[in-house]
């Protein structure tokens, strides 16, 4: 099956019925980088009845490899996830990059081995980014128990258009009653992280990450909320870095997860930050 | 040692990285003339704004898309032999079909053509094809003048520069800028910054010019196996000037342009304005089907057209790359890439510029010269969204990323293959599977990264030239994890 990045219009997907248990895919910059947004969203997942799986094999989906036009290396590193979900349960990440990966991505990468194929077509099927599956599967609604607030939206170009999950983030933020979405300029161009892009390229890197920066703090929003760590530490770092150099000791936009957000403002007992 | 060592047949020569490193130095450049970010920024904000408006209709759009994707894949399934019938018809139509496999013979021909005909002008149409294999250098070299008469490929000839955009190849230019190099370079021409008498400035260089010129040249947009047509599609009628007042009339266009019936024009042509310029039809379109024949009162007494492959060859004989040849010229990926908005066209350094060029460029040039040019994309999957003919973009990119690193072997699907090759990058990924293939291997390294945080660099290569270095959290998800359990 071909990726669905030439979209816009992508497939409706059919969702499952609420499961006893779900396999919980962090991906590797949540387990090192930012672990408090996957055990929020582990709670949160938890608080609606869902019994969580973690299994402890997991390391990468292989996309930096995939990404940077080595697909020997990323096969070995998806081959080795292939075998951590045995139960037919639904896999939910905390990313649409990652999740867009697994979901059209590893049917690609094994298209000359039949076997490793049709497991990676299987994983693929049941393979749920976590907002989609707190919106469609478990039908996520709870009292906003916070106070009246503007937050911005970022959508990671992967749920955009990969996963088709961009209107998910506004539909859930919507159901917080005391919180207001304030639409940022540009709001459907990339923060300019494309993994080693930023890397590589940083100069492109560094304008395309400013202009999101201005535009998301252009809102008057108090922070920013994302489902994608990787655009979630490209703006957050950007924004403190120009902090810094202004001498600012208040965060002029701090960001989390949506994992985070909707899990503090329905009640719930966020994990200690790191 | 050539500049561009050609590594197919398994040379395995070390590959020079000039043009990689002057790619940066104009990247570089670009990225920091708040002029040019500014310019662009407006100029493709406004062209977005022109091509939603003619797409209200989401699903609308979705099935025009399907079924020009689907027009392309099948032209281009048959391409040889439409090719054959292309050449049948045209010269049944009284078309003299000429091929060329690269820019010299494509050039060699035309001056062939044009010394034949002891012409002294040539005056053209906008081609991005002509462009491609520098017609106007060579046709400069020869003692023959090449003027061009779409207004916006005029301005950037007067100027001595290169179209930044391959439908508004002037679109770098402000208004006063264009005034002031009119004022210097136009005979006779006071200052002005009036769009409209700027316009008219033009015009007339250009009408005397149409009427002494003794060959035109146009490109292609669409060639109709079928009847044997050249279809043309512009805005400002230099098109058809340039196609029926001089005598002899040269097209040239590359070898995947051509469609079977012409039925399949229409939807084609409907879907390219629109993404092109946000325009229901074009004020122009033109077909071509033929020199004047001798109870007619006027076009040109004999036609060429020149086909040209230029590594489309290449392309066409690898399934994935193929829908590379897809493209149908709108410029739509460029002006909704978030990178060529911010750097312009002429950095790239290539004749096609943005996600298109990123991609067809490797094929013209080699991965020798382009190897960089795939990984100045973020894949955010823009171009891929707005593709009227749905190419996958940023899926050929990682191909071509790949087809860069690769270590080169025997029998390549591109020239050039393995030009970006680096040993060190190559440990790295190696390095990394091993580590991330392995759960024992991932749990103790991930464990040392996050047990000595306090070593994680403060300068991180390019991520902390504009941001917060990146440090471990102290605690890993599965440690956390497991805490609670």
């Amino acid at each position: 099956m071909s990726s669905p990045s030439n979209g816009p219009a992508l497939p409706a997907r059919t969702y499952p019925k609420r499961p006893a248990a779900v396999y919980f895919y962090a991906t590797c910059l949540v387990d090192l980088f930012v672990p408090e947004a996957g055990m929020d969203a582990i709670t949160l997942l938890e608080r609606e009845g869902i019994r969580v799986i973690f299994p402890e094999g997991q390391s990468c989906c292989g996309q930096p490899a995939f990404s940077s036009g080595f697909p020997d290396e990323a096969r070995k590193v998806a081959a080795s996830q292939l075998d951590l979900f045995p139960e037919d349960y639904p896999i939910v990440v905390p990313s649409g990059s990652c999740a867009g990966m697994i979901r059209w991505h590893w049917e690609k990468i094994f298209a000359d081995d039949p076997t490793l194929h049709a497991r990676a077509a299987a994983v693929a099927a049941r393979t749920f980014e976590l907002a989609e599956f707190l919106l469609h599967v478990v039908g996520f609604q709870r009292r906003d128990e916070g106070e009246p607030i503007a937050v911005t939206l970022h959508t990671s170009c992967s749920a955009r258009r990969e996963m088709g999950t961009h209107l998910v983030g506004r539909e859930l933020l919507a159901r917080l009653g005391n919180v207001t979405l304030a639409h940022h300029d540009h709001e459907s161009e990339c923060c300019g992280f494309g993994g080693s892009f930023s890397l590589k390229h940083p100069d492109i890197s560094t304008a395309m990450v400013s202009d999101k920066v201005a535009a998301l703090k252009a809102t008057g929003a108090r922070e920013v909320v994302t489902a994608d760590c990787g655009c979630l530490l490209n703006i957050t770092k950007r924004a403190e870095k120009e902090d810094l150099d202004a001498g600012r000791a208040q965060p002029s936009l701090p960001g989390e997860h949506l994992a985070t957000f909707l899990l503090r403002r329905t009640g719930g007992q966020v994990a200690e930050r790191s | 040692m050539s500049a561009q060592p050609n590594i197919r047949g398994g040379d395995t020569r070390p590959i020079a990285f000039v043009s990689a490193q002057a790619l940066r130095e104009r990247m570089h450049e670009a990225v920091n003339d708040p002029h040019l970010r500014t310019s662009f920024r407006g100029a493709m904000d406004f062209l977005m704004a022109k091509r939603a408006a003619q797409f209200p209709d989401e699903s609308e759009l979705a099935s025009l898309r399907t079924q020009s994707e689907g027009i392309r894949q099948y032209s281009l399934s048959k391409l040889p032999e439409l090719l054959e019938q292309l050449e049948a018809n045209l010269t049944r139509n009284g078309v003299q079909v000429h091929w060329a496999a690269d820019p010299d013979e494509a050039n060699a021909i035309m001056l062939g053509i044009a010394r034949r005909h002891s012409a002294k002008t040539i005056v053209k149409g906008k081609s991005m094809v002509s462009e491609e294999i520098e017609f106007n250098h060579a046709m400069e070299a020869a003692g023959v003048e090449a003027l061009e008469s779409d207004m916006g490929e005029y301005i950037v000839q007067l100027a001595g520069e290169k179209p930044s955009h391959i439908i508004m190849p002037a679109i770098h230019k402000t208004k006063e800028q264009i005034a002031r190099l009119f004022a210097d370079k136009v005979p006779g021409v006071d200052y002005t910054d009036n769009v409209d008498a700027l316009i008219q400035i033009g015009r007339q260089v250009l009408r005397e010019k149409f009427e002494h010129a003794d060959i035109g040249l146009s490109g292609v947009n669409f060639a109709v196996a079928e009847t044997g047509t050249l279809c043309l599609v512009e805005n400002e009628g230099n098109g058809r000037m340039c196609t029926t007042v001089p005598r002899v009339h040269m097209a040239i266009t590359g070898i995947e342009k051509v469609v079977e019936k012409l039925e399949h024009v229409a939807p084609l042509f409907s879907i390219l304005t629109r993404s092109a310029t946000g325009q229901a039809v074009t004020t122009y379109f033109n077909m071509i089907s033929g020199p004047r024949k001798p109870d007619e009162k006027d076009g040109p007494e004999e036609v060429h057209l020149i086909l040209l492959d230029n590594g489309r060859s290449q392309a066409y004989a690898d399934e994935q790359l193929r829908k590379t040849l897809q493209c149908i010229r709108c410029g739509a990926c460029m002006n909704h890439c978030p990178v060529y908005t911010r750097i312009g066209g002429h950095a790239y350094g290539t004749t096609y510029p943005g996600p298109i060029g990123k991609i067809v460029s490797p094929h013209m040039m080699g991965l020798a010269q382009t190897h960089l040019l795939p990984t100045v994309s973020t894949l955010c999957g823009a171009c891929g969204e707005v593709c009227p003919v749905k190419i996958p973009i940023p899926e050929l990119l990682v191909r071509l990323r790949g087809e860069a690193q690769s270590a080169p072997h025997a029998n390549p699907a591109m020239v050039g293959q393995g030009a970006g090759y680096s040993a060190l990058a190559s440990f790295v990924w190696r390095t990394w599977a091993r580590i991330y293939a392995r759960p024992a291997n991932y749990r103790l390294f991930s464990w040392l990264a996050s047990r000595f945080r306090m070593f994680a660099p403060s300068r991180q290569s390019g991520w902390t030239a504009a941001r917060t270095p990146l440090k471990p959290a102290p605690r890993r998800l599965r440690d956390r994890v497991r805490d609670r359990r």
